[in-house]
């Protein structure tokens, strides 16, 4: 058990290539920067298989999770940060750092390190122009190190290390290009509409600490599971939406996807590897791994399904007026991403998880091949100056064509399967209660296929639109970098038949490997007497269905139509084409080309970076008026306290002056003077003036004695 | 040794003060050197206590105890008695770090009246210390005030353009809190002598007497020293003399000030408020008024930040945010809520210490704080762009760096108290990384565009040699925090079991070494009012 045991190693081997980086990757050559980088993630992607086959080994198909703890990360191991939990009980709280392979972690595992990988090798021939090698490679390895921790944690907390961790990388690589404007910004925002998911992740997080007393997924999936929880309790339906609002913001749903389409100011292979195949997924990755909760909260679930929906045609209906090749394969996750979330909604989680699986080989291989047009045509990403791509190009093309194959969900390539499996799901589960989901995921299957058939035709059908310049330079990418498309190709096409459905005749050994993880489930159900619910888990019986061929017969004509429509709208456009939607309607291509106007009404009411006829609202509107009211009404009020007191001081100085002294003490002196003046008349103090009057005075009595 | 290490902590910068007075002060150089090397012995002689503080950290009450009650001035019953926990270990381990480093920072800033600037900084050093060491109200207040004046001094006299407005503003705002406080402790030291017939301002005797004030009295002793507390915190609506006090302080004094000075507001809490008026904070109407005022604290911080336009007052207002989360946690009064804001109180003087010293250092090459001045400064400085992006990280609390520990520990405590108070509180970290990542693309992205700007030099080695202690003990906290709360234990489950006896986890109150022990089982079996809470 070699590798299993050593299971921390795989995140450490790229954290190990990210520091190198950190400090020494300025002095480094590009040969050295790849042969550390790179030479790690494919020892990662080798052990990775190595741990996966000895964990099959040791699970024996029982699904049985492996686990190992390393340390304490969070608390004091000693009973210190004590809480009692709803029931009373005193419990200590601990955040462990703790490896978890399951079959769920598992397909993760090797999806993630197999696409980086070659993403990773893909990188050396799209970057080696660029500037700033060393620091590109350094954060890529720093988003394996932070992925492999979000997947392979074993629980809640570590998973959020990761899931911060890889938000992170996600800014750094977003504003790789940092002397642009648009880069840092479109960086910032992902931050921190990010941000605003993680706070709901958190709270759950808390929630599920507070009423299972662990945070430990095998604690409290197995709480979750034999606890006697009621389906719909209210604490649990809490967790599971909050963890849900954490989702949308990793995982780009509708109200927090807006930073997804911006994101694409990375360089491509970032797109490709984080905002496509990987990170993106993650949201996936931690409501498939709280399923034991989420079951018990059908409310939760029936959110997830909505807002997944809504998403996947939302996001569609943008990508279909697009002329940015990269943004057009945005909103293409977008939706595609809303269909893996309207999957787990209605309850088939191996569905989702497998759409999650099928998608990063072909969404990876659009994003890389997209690059490898971008790179072939000198920087150019515009879909209307393009054009004639097919021959000059040719494993590009054939690549690409590959891929959009399987995303339209043609037989037999990848997407047809595992959308189809979604399709059909909608339709089944719950006794129908998701019916009307279906019609819109269908709608959504049908714009899938038109605008990525679009995407095709400008790129490399429709006649020639290039500058003369750029048809100049044209070449065909690198070996370094056509390598891993051509194997993503075969990816693309083959992964798919690990989910082979009994309808078809073959034996969906994918759901089979999870139906540990999520079969329980079903029991759960069972045991509760929940049969509509079981539908949820349970699909072997309503497999032979004549509806479900029916079904798949309308999913394939739907991919059918979407290309020949685009076909027809744009096979033969010239310079100067006007697209068939703005023919129809002018107005709604105007809505569509701008995104429905979403992001400036999220300026205009949320962040206040725009203003209302001169009112600022929003977050930066509060800000300002708590500004003005810190500096006038609060800092006023100590300032005003500070004045009176002078004020008091000055007018205590004057009262003390003029009345105490000048009215009371010097006011009897002056009346007293006065009083005085009339004597002070008579006694000026000279003394012969006195002998005067005293003389004249005796005299006087004298004369009075003797005349009288 | 070990029986007078406070002391040698205590007084070890003071000698170097007095031994600067002996040197000219033309001779500058010499100057530094000295002050230099004084304030690193102050934090080598404070590296011997972590191994023996470590072998007994979980042994009860305080250790290192040194002097007693009433040996200073017996007649007043005053005492010099000094003496740690955890709680006030971390913080001397913080004072004696931070010291250092913004001592080792001022070398080129300070070019005016070089030799009373580093004497006036030693002395704050000891009077800092010393609040953290005192377990004597008397000697407490003493030091609580000493400490006053030498700040007052750095801003009057090395601060900026409005320097003595700031000055005087924080000396009195401070001095107002203070006089409430001391009334505090003069009806305590009386309400000890009716009680026991002995005068004395010893701490451990005043915590046997204190709790047994009536409520209605309690309540006023309370807000007296809350506002003393308060001020220092300071919490909304007192916080306003703090943008100005930093603004206008020198770098080194901004750190001191954020890093240990605003701690001592919370420590005060810890310390007194606390274990003094275990019926008043546990009173649901005065612990809504403090949370309240906690959570007002971190949104309203957070969104005055982001609006600022000079970098210093960003930080500043930042601080006010930050420091809601520790008095949040404080009054969640639970293990979680107060270890986790005593570690975010470390955090706080690590990272924003840390952001202090990247402001001062882009102002003494520019001489401004305008974000409008900059842009693309990681073009020309990339070294610093890197370590500043660290502790910006580290300030807005991402895992793996130590703001997230205490954050996240703090939030956790609250929301085990009151869901609303977290999901309230939450709400400060998403600004955080707004207005924290917003400043960083206005300052250190884009091109060059300030022709200023072009020819900045990067980080010298003196620089980074101030930035590697913070670097690496904000790594240390983030990846392996569990010696910190370990080191916590005793002191917080003591507190814990003060205010509210019962809760879940080991420890005995605070009053509980000196009590008899009939009262002590009394106290274990009390019905515990607290369970009320805890969901």
């Amino acid at each position: 058990m070699l590798f299993l045991d050593h299971i921390w190693l795989l995140p450490l081997l790229p954290a190990f290539g990210a520091v190198i980086m950190f400090f020494f990757g300025r002095k480094l050559s590009k040969p050295a920067v790849n042969a550390i980088c790179v030479g790690l993630v494919v020892l990662t992607f080798l052990m990775s298989c190595g741990a996966v086959y000895q964990y099959t080994q040791f699970a024996h198909g029982t699904g049985q999770p492996f686990e190992k703890v390393m340390y304490t990360w969070l608390g004091s191991d000693t009973g210190h940060l004590a809480y009692r939990t709803t029931t009373g009980t005193p419990v200590e709280f601990k955040a462990q750092v703790g490896f978890l392979l399951d079959p769920l972690s598992a397909i993760w595992l090797l999806f993630v390190t197999g696409v980086g990988m070659l993403i990773h090798i893909y990188s050396t021939g799209y970057m080696a122009h660029e500037g700033g090698y060393y620091r590109f490679f350094g954060y890529m390895n720093l988003f394996m190190f932070s992925m492999l921790t979000l997947i392979l944690g074993n629980n809640y907390a570590q998973l959020f290390v990761g899931w911060e961790g890889v938000g992170l990388c996600s800014y750094l690589l977003i504003g790789f290009y940092f002397h642009r404007q648009s880069a840092s910004t479109a960086a910032n925002k992902a931050f921190i509409v990010n941000r605003i998911g993680d706070a709901g992740f958190l709270l759950g997080m808390f929630t599920i600490a507070w009423y299972f007393g662990s945070l430990r997924f095998t604690e409290v999936n197995h709480m979750a599971r034999v606890g006697g929880f009621a389906i719909g309790d209210p604490v649990i339906t809490a967790a599971a939406l909050l963890l849900f609002v954490g989702a949308c913001g990793k995982s780009a749903q509708v109200p927090l996807y807006v930073w997804l389409p911006d994101a694409m100011e990375g360089p491509t292979p970032v797109s490709a590897l984080i905002h496509a195949a990987t990170m993106v997924t993650a949201g996936l990755y931690m409501v498939a791994r709280s399923n034991a909760l989420f079951v018990l909260a059908p409310t939760a679930m029936f959110t997830m399904a909505i807002v997944g929906a809504i998403t996947a045609i939302f996001a569609a209906s943008i990508g279909l007026v697009q002329n940015d090749i990269k943004r057009v394969l945005a909103y293409s996750t977008v939706s595609q991403l809303g269909y893996m979330f309207l999957a787990l909604g209605v309850g088939a989680f191996s569905a989702g998880v497998f759409h999650v699986f099928t998608h990063a080989f072909f969404k990876a291989l659009l994003f890389l091949g997209a690059g490898s047009v971008i790179h072939a045509m000198s920087g150019e990403q515009d879909l209307r100056n393009m054009g004639d791509l097919r021959k000059r190009i040719p494993i590009t093309h054939w690549t690409m064509l590959i891929a959009t194959l399987a995303i339209a969900g043609i037989p037999p390539f990848a997407g047809f399967f595992s959308k189809d499996e979604i399709l059909w799901q909608t339709w089944s589960s719950q006794g129908g209660a998701f019916r009307i989901l279906w019609y819109v995921g269908y709608a959504t299957a049908l714009m899938t296929a038109f605008y990525m058939f679009r995407l095709m035709y400008l790129t490399f059908y429709s006649p020639s639109r290039m500058t003369h310049e750029a048809e100049h330079h044209l070449h065909e990418s690198p070996k370094s970098m056509t390598g891993p498309l051509v194997i993503l190709a075969l990816c693309s096409i083959g992964a798919g038949w690990l989910g082979w459905p009994h309808s078809l005749g073959g034996s969906d050994r994918f759901a089979a490997f999870l139906a540990p993880v999520f079969a329980k489930e079903a029991q759960v159900f069972k045991n509760q007497g929940e049969a509509n619910q079981l539908a949820a888990g349970e699909r072997e019986e309503e497999h032979t269905s004549p509806t479900e061929y029916a079904l798949i017969g309308l999913s394939v004509a739907a991919a059918g139509l979407g290309f020949v429509m685009a076909r027809m709208a744009y096979s033969r456009a010239q310079r100067g084409f006007r697209e068939p939607i703005a023919t129809a309607s002018q107005p709604f291509y105007r809505v569509l080309y701008d995104k429905w106007f979403v992001d400036e009404f999220y300026d205009y009411v949320f962040t206040g970076r725009r203003k209302v006829g001169g009112v600022r609202l929003g977050v930066m509107g509060l800000g300002e008026a708590s500004s003005w009211a810190d500096s006038h009404l609060l800092d006023g009020t100590v300032n005003g306290v500070g004045w009176a007191t002078r004020a008091f001081g000055t007018l205590s100085s004057w009262w003390d002056k003029w009345i105490i002294d000048g009215l009371l003490v010097n006011g009897p002196a002056i009346g007293a003077q006065m009083l005085s003046l009339p004597m002070r008349l008579l006694e000026w103090g000279l003394m012969q003036w006195y002998a005067l009057v005293m003389v004249l005075g005796l005299l006087g009595f004298a004369v009075y004695y003797v005349y009288r | 040794m070990q029986s007078h290490i406070l002391s040698i902590i205590l007084f070890t910068p003071l000698a170097g003060a007095l031994l600067l007075l002996f040197i000219p002060k033309q001779n500058k150089d010499l100057i530094r050197w000295v002050a230099n090397l004084a304030s690193l012995l102050g934090l080598l002689v404070s590296v011997p206590l972590v191994p023996w503080f470590w072998a007994q950290r979980y042994d009860p009450g305080f250790k290192f105890i040194e002097g007693g009650s009433n040996n200073w001035i017996p007649s007043i019953g005053a005492g010099f008695h000094l003496g740690i926990d955890g709680i006030s270990f971390l913080l001397i381990m913080l004072t004696t770090l931070l010291g250092w480093i913004s001592i080792l920072s001022s070398w080129t800033a300070i070019e005016t009246r070089v030799k009373e600037y580093y004497i006036w900084f030693l002395v704050l050093q000891t009077g800092m210390l010393g609040v953290f060491m005192a377990l004597d109200f008397f000697l407490f207040f003493v030091f609580w005030e000493a400490m006053l004046v030498p700040m007052y001094l750095l801003i009057g006299i090395w601060g900026g353009p409005r320097k003595l407005y700031a000055a005087i503003k924080f000396f009195l705002y401070t001095l107002f809190g203070s006089v409430f406080m001391l009334l505090g402790i003069l009806f305590l030291y009386f309400n000890h002598h009716t009680l026991t017939g002995i005068y004395t301002f010893d701490l451990l005797a005043l915590y046997q007497t204190a709790p047994k004030i009536e409520f209605h009295y309690a309540v006023w002793l309370f807000f007296a020293f809350f506002l003393g507390f308060a001020i220092k915190v300071p919490m909304f609506p007192f916080h306003t003399w703090l943008p100005d006090a930093h603004v206008e302080a020198p770098t080194a004094g901004s750190v001191i000030l954020a890093g240990v000075l605003l701690k001592m507001g919370t420590y005060g809490f810890v310390r007194f408020s606390l274990p003094f008026f275990p019926s008043v904070v546990m009173d649901s109407r005065v612990r809504s008024w403090m949370i309240g005022l906690s959570l007002v604290g971190i949104i309203y911080g957070a969104l005055v930040s982001l609006m600022q336009k000079d970098m210093k007052r960003l930080v500043a207002y930042s601080s006010v945010s930050h420091l809601g989360f520790c008095t949040l946690g404080i009054f969640a009064l639970n293990p979680a809520g107060i270890s986790g804001s005593v570690l975010q109180q470390i955090n706080h003087g690590i990272s924003t210490g840390a952001l202090f010293l990247i402001v001062g250092i882009l102002y003494e090459r520019r001489h401004s704080r305008e974000i409008s001045e900059y842009g693309g400064i990681s073009n020309v400085m990339p070294v610093y762009a890197t370590i500043t992006m660290i502790m910006f990280l580290s300030s807005m609390g991402l895992p793996l760096l130590n703001g997230f520990v205490g954050e996240f520990t703090i939030l956790q405590g609250a929301f085990m108290e009151n869901k609303m108070w977290a999901a309230w509180a939450v709400s400060g970290v998403i600004l955080a990384a707004a207005y924290l990542l917003w400043l960083y693309q206005r300052v250190f992205f884009g091109p060059v565009t300030n022709p200023k700007n072009e020819k900045l030099h990067d980080l010298t080695g003196r620089e980074m040699l101030t930035f590697a202690p913070l670097l690496i003990a904000a790594f240390w906290i983030g990846l392996y925090p569990k010696p910190f709360f370990q080191i916590l234990e005793q002191p917080v489950n003591a507190l814990v079991q003060t205010v509210r006896p019962g809760y879940p986890g080991a420890g005995a109150p605070v009053n509980a070494g000196v009590l008899p022990p009939p009262a002590a089982a009394e106290a274990a079996v009390v019905p515990t009012p607290a369970a009320k809470g805890t969901n």
